[in-house]
């Protein structure tokens, strides 16, 4: 659709894109010679002749043990203990838009818990006319719908407010997935108990140990926000929130509570330690942000990257990343080889969702000199993802929420990925 | 049918329409009864919404937090290793390393409560009462230098208490400060001069590494990688029959692998505090190593309760069944020891638990 006419995929396109990147154009598509006959095809490969697994070996399927490699990683300095802490989505190794639930990254607050349906029960009370109880079953009887969302930790990017620090984009942007969910909306829940005009707020939460709460102003309960139990087609995976999960569209992870046992409506703001002590943005002059739920646009190449160096050389380069805003659709990406001096438009591929993650493409002939890779989302309110100084000038270096700034990646002529800052 | 129609035609989120349920409603759920609201409804605000009678002073509150927050929090509230500081950092706000504490960064007191009623002790949630958590959050204010050493604190002093960063806080403003300045039409060409490389972060050298150098989760090279894949089975495979020759494993035999795999799991509430295995050194508790048959309060280098010491000297060993037995119930077992988790309810758990501490602790 989005991917067949757009600069960079014609053979002019991909010539007018080298020539921008200021290299040499390398006859670009000339195929090496082979020395001689590939043994992979002129030999009968086993493969190619005895038997696979049987349709009995594998009654849920994990990925091919080549893809091994392709899991969560956390970095045990962050936090004291790992049942309060946090892994990151290795999102330098995934195509496309949807992550897998296996790989998602997870952030605990004491640890994931095993809940089943049958224990499982939501509450609805306070300011409504009847406060109700709902097992897993009541919640399967109300209308679906249907939402796809990234979920991205306040903190994603928390380590490089001071400067470039973690060498691969699983560490620096992955705390991030994106699913497609299924779910009770919200907003019929809260109906069936009958929230009362003094009502303002909600607060949510979760069923684990640390009963992490947040709370939502009614606006966006009534909105958009899901009561979700599907997860990329499947039940929600435990690490997850399984059974039954919320889903805040475009606000920070934190809000997204799991395991979620109680939706109380109040008059006010509950001011839980999640929103003040901790998700609070501290600026440079001592004051502190609260409330700063919106995700705003962000973008990153994830390949290549410090995880996914070039190891074929010089000539056609698949430069590929991630962009997502809090605040709609992702209207463009412009990708920059020479640290933000030039700018050109990538290409969105596949379909572009409202508080999704979209996924972009620019395809060059690379002449094998050291590129300075920057990308930089622009979304449909026209907000321009700012470069790191912009934010760090007006926030100063304690913010540690919402560091969405512009990632530099520098590859070198051997094709290794640095992350890197420049001035 | 209009409701039916509503639902069946809203493929979207948005196009489940609020009108057509809200008349009669879908008649799903029960109604809570107010034990079970009194149960799950336990939000404090800062007004004082939700709080229940009560009262604590600041020397029970000595008393109860060095029981059951000292061993992560210090003694005196300073934070040990990285687990939160409580007290201190009273005008650091805007140093290079802001140290936010209750006292110089959380804006209400109603906070402090509602945190450690709910979500505190680290692993042993909800077991605070109301008394004793009044009592905690006088202390806490205590350690702060906020109020004296008689200060009782109680549901009808509680809203007087005002923290003094509460007027810290500014509702976010990105709306006026940021977004302005930032939607301006992106330059395209010669935006800037040519630019220098002015950090790497290879310089801190921080980032999880593979065994090769690379960091953590580096792609292996397409062309190389079935052979990989193959050079690292390899590998795994020499390694187990070396492993065994160890004594280690020898006693590790004694217990059915099933079992010990249990109590890893098990093993996941217990090492948050408790390392155990190769190089495992103490932490908020002492390291597991070779705990089975040595004498109670007796691991090197860790700092134990009084009564975890005096436990020892009057000959407490651990035991399969000593073990077991304060696994149960370990403030009944040691009365004011400083592990601060509420016991193992199922006796398959702390019979898997024992199983993997002895193995995987084996020394």
């Amino acid at each position: 659709m989005s991917d067949d006419t757009h600069k960079g995929t014609t053979r002019r396109g991909f010539l007018g894109t080298a020539a921008a990147a200021g290299g040499a154009v390398v006859g670009a598509a000339t195929a090496a010679r082979a020395a001689g006959p590939d043994p992979l095809i002129t030999e009968v490969q086993d493969w190619a002749s005895s038997f696979g697994d049987p349709v009995d070996a594998t009654p849920y399927g994990m990925p091919i043990r080549f893809e091994s490699h392709v899991v969560r990683r956390n970095v045990e300095w962050l936090t004291e203990s790992p049942v309060s802490s946090i892994n990151f989505t290795p999102i330098h190794a995934l195509e496309g838009t949807i992550t897998p639930q296996g790989c998602a990254f997870e952030r605990h607050h004491s640890g994931a818990i095993e809940l089943s349906k049958a224990d499982y029960r939501l509450m609805i009370n306070g300011l409504v006319d009847k406060p109700l109880v709902f097992t897993y079953e009541d919640l399967m009887r109300f209308p679906r719908a249907s939402t796809t969302a990234f979920c991205e930790c306040a903190a994603n990017g928390g380590m490089e407010w001071g400067g470039a620090q973690l060498e691969g984009c699983q560490f620096t942007q992955g705390m991030i997935h994106n699913m497609e969910y299924i779910g009770v909306p919200l907003r019929l829940l809260l109906e069936e108990a009958g929230v009362q005009p003094e009502g303002t707020w909600i607060y949510v939460e979760g069923a684990d140990a640390s009963s992490n709460g947040r709370s939502i102003p009614m606006e966006k309960a009534m909105d958009d926000v899901l009561v979700a139990f599907y997860a990329n087609g499947e039940a929600l995976r435990k690490e997850h929130g399984y059974p039954v999960r919320l889903v805040v569209p475009g606000w920070e992870g934190n809000m997204w509570v799991k395991w979620l046992r109680r939706v109380g409506v109040y008059h006010a703001a509950v001011e839980s330690r999640e929103e003040t002590s901790k998700y609070t943005d501290l600026m440079a002059d001592g004051t502190a942000r609260k409330w700063t739920w919106v995700m705003d646009a962000k973008s990153v190449i994830t390949s290549p990257s410090p995880q996914a160096p070039i190891r074929h050389g010089k000539g056609p380069l698949v430069i590929t990343g991630l962009a997502w805003s809090g605040h709609g659709k992702i209207a463009r990406v412009d990708v920059s080889l020479d640290g933000g001096v030039n700018w050109q438009e990538a290409r969105l591929t596949g379909d572009v969702k409202s508080k999704a993650l979209t996924r972009f493409h620019l395809d060059i002939d690379w002449d094998g000199s050291e590129m300075i890779l920057q990308s930089r989302a622009i979304d449909e309110t026209g907000y321009v993802q700012p470069t790191k100084d912009e934010l760090r000038e007006i926030r100063g270096l304690n913010n540690v929420y919402h560091n969405n700034g512009i990632q530099t990646w520098w590859v070198r002529e051997d094709g290794e990925v640095e992350n890197v800052e420049v001035g | 049918m209009s409701k039916l129609a509503n639902v069946l035609t809203g493929a979207a989120l948005l196009a489940v329409t609020a009108g057509a349920a809200q008349a009669e409603g879908f008649g799903l759920g029960r109604e809570a009864l107010p034990e079970e609201i009194a149960a799950w409804d336990v939000a404090v605000l800062p007004d004082g919404t939700g709080l229940p009678e009560g009262s604590g002073d600041v020397w029970t509150g000595d008393e109860v937090f060095a029981e059951a927050c000292a061993a992560c929090h210090g003694d005196f509230a300073e934070g040990i290793d990285s687990w939160p500081p409580l007290a201190g950092g009273l005008g650091s706000l805007q140093d290079r390393r802001p140290v936010k504490t209750v006292g110089s960064y959380w804006p209400y007191v109603s906070t402090v409560w509602d945190y450690v009623h709910r979500s505190m002790p680290f692993g042993a949630a909800q077991t605070i009462s109301a008394d004793d958590t009044y009592a905690i959050v006088a202390y806490i204010l205590y350690s702060n230098g906020l109020v004296d050493d008689d200060f009782v604190l109680s549901h009808e002093n509680f809203t007087e208490v005002v923290l003094p960063n509460a007027g810290g806080f500014i509702v976010d403003d990105r709306a006026e400060t940021e977004y302005p300045r930032f939607s301006a039409a992106p330059c395209m060409s010669d935006c800037r001069e040519p630019v220098e490389i002015t950090k790497r972060a290879v310089t801190l050298n921080v980032t999880p590494e593979d065994p090769d150098g690379k960091p953590a989760g580096t792609l292996p090279p397409i062309m190389a990688s079935a052979e990989a894949a193959e050079v690292e089975a390899t590998e795994t495979a020499e390694a187990e029959p070396a492993a065994a020759e160890e004594p280690a494993a020898e006693m590790a035999a004694a217990y059915d692998p099933e079992l010990v795999a249990a109590g890893e799991r098990v093993f996941n509430k217990c090492k948050a505090c408790h390392k155990i295995g190769e190089g495992a050194k103490n932490g908020t508790g002492p390291h597991l190593n070779g705990v089975i048959g040595h004498t109670a309060g007796s691991i090197e280098g860790f700092r134990y309760s009084k009564a975890m010491l005096e436990a020892g000297e009057n000959g407490l060993v651990w035991t399969d069944e000593t073990l077991g037995a304060y696994l149960a119930d370990p403030r009944g077992y040691i009365p004011r020891n400083k592990m601060s988790f509420a016991g193992l309810k199922k006796q398959e758990e702390i019979d898997a638990v024992i199983a993997y501490i002895a193995t995987a602790g084996a020394m």
